[in-house]
């Protein structure tokens, strides 16, 4: 018997799992009457991080306060969506066979390296959204989908970028 | 009677139980369509696997369209649902930013949850990294802040600005889906060698 590891499943024809986000995102403005988001839940996270460090500070943040107006930022809409969105990504992965402990990366860059782009990564996006307003998420599918013209712009203004720097990080990933 | 947030009183813990359940559909989606996975998600840039454009671009018509139709039928308020107001410098300047931050990175935010929860490290780093970039964006720029709310002008969509009805959009976007498939197509057979060894 051979003993390779069970390979994971193949992932689901990109057009069915597009219609299955779009479904999605069309209950969201049902039922919510808004679209999904990612973005906020970090704002809120970061006001309830500085709230902890100093409420005084945080209170006088215009940036932090936005989240801190409606009570625990923890309680936000958006937070709760994204503990959903973990636990539908990992029964998804889990079926699938695709959950296991690694580091995704190119072939060419070590661990560390990867480790290191990622947080960077996070870091330049993070400020990018708050810049925007929004991600790919809650303003490139949520604003796109009810053909807000500021997200369709967003969303053309991402993909140059990335297309022209993807050039220069070739080693990152191929 | 949509969206029932405006026609019925929801409790705290009803719209928490609704996130929850609509995020399990998001999250499911994504890592079904391998958005749990950075190098994936990057292939799009080196144009061999084209699925981040497939999938986003048929959930935005899926979606669009259902809006339009469920409008249409009258089940529908359009004017109920939440639209981010429009600052052209915010959009434009945050996608460069952004866009930068998602090849380094190899997420965009909602993605590197999906990474997390498939036990991906490199989700984890890209999940600090952007919560220290949103909680440094607070206590360093809050001018910048300040200056993208200040150049908002409000609720831009395409057919409040040409004109063109939200129904003659669903088709346009339709046909740039049904070529831009075709062409993803083409640009995927053309670039298969760049596929870096698994």
């Amino acid at each position: 018997m051979s003993r390779s590891p069970v390979s994971p499943q193949p992932y689901w024809n990109p057009y069915l799992v597009g219609a299955l986000l779009g479904l999605v995102l069309l209950a969201s403005y049902l039922v919510a009457g808004r679209g999904l988001g990612a973005t906020g839940a970090f704002s809120s996270l970061a006001a309830w991080i500085a709230d902890g460090v100093s409420p005084a500070q945080a209170a006088a943040n215009p940036v932090h306060a936005r989240y801190l107006a409606s009570g625990s930022p923890l309680t936000a809409w958006l937070i709760f969506l994204l503990i959903g969105a973990f636990a539908g990504a990992a029964l998804s992965g889990w079926l699938a066979g695709r959950t296991r402990l690694m580091i995704e990366k190119g072939p060419h860059i070590s661990g560390g390296t990867r480790i290191a782009t990622a947080v960077a990564g996070g870091a330049i996006a993070g400020v990018g959204a708050k810049i925007a307003m929004g991600c790919t998420s809650g303003q490139a599918l949520t604003g796109g989908a009810i053909l807000n013209a500021g997200s369709l712009a967003f969303m053309g203004s991402v993909f140059a970028a990335a297309y022209a720097v993807a050039w220069l990080l070739k080693k990152e990933w191929l | 009677m949509f969206p029932l947030s405006s026609t019925i009183e929801m409790s705290a813990g009803l719209e928490h139980l609704a996130a929850i359940l609509l995020g399990f559909g998001f999250g499911f989606a994504l890592e079904r369509a391998g958005f749990g996975s950075a190098r994936k998600l990057t292939a799009v840039f080196y144009f061999y696997d084209m699925a981040v454009v497939k999938v986003m671009f048929t959930a935005i018509v899926t979606a669009m369209a259902g809006l339009f139709v469920l409008s249409t039928l009258g089940v529908l308020d359009l004017a109920e649902l939440y639209v981010e107001p429009t600052s052209w410098a915010g959009a434009i300047v945050g996608g460069l930013v952004f866009g930068t931050g998602f090849v380094i990175g190899g997420y965009c935010p909602g993605t590197s949850v999906a990474a997390c929860a498939t036990g991906r490290l490199d989700g984890f780093a890209f999940l600090g990294g952007m919560l220290g970039g949103v909680y440094l964006f607070a206590e360093l720029f809050p001018g910048v802040d300040a200056w993208v709310r200040g150049t908002a002008i409000g609720e831009v969509t395409l057919p409040a600005v040409t004109g063109l009805s939200m129904g003659w959009w669903v088709l346009i976007f339709i046909g740039i889906l049904g070529a831009a498939s075709w062409g993803m197509g083409l640009a995927e057979r053309r670039f298969a060698g760049l596929k870096p060894e698994p």
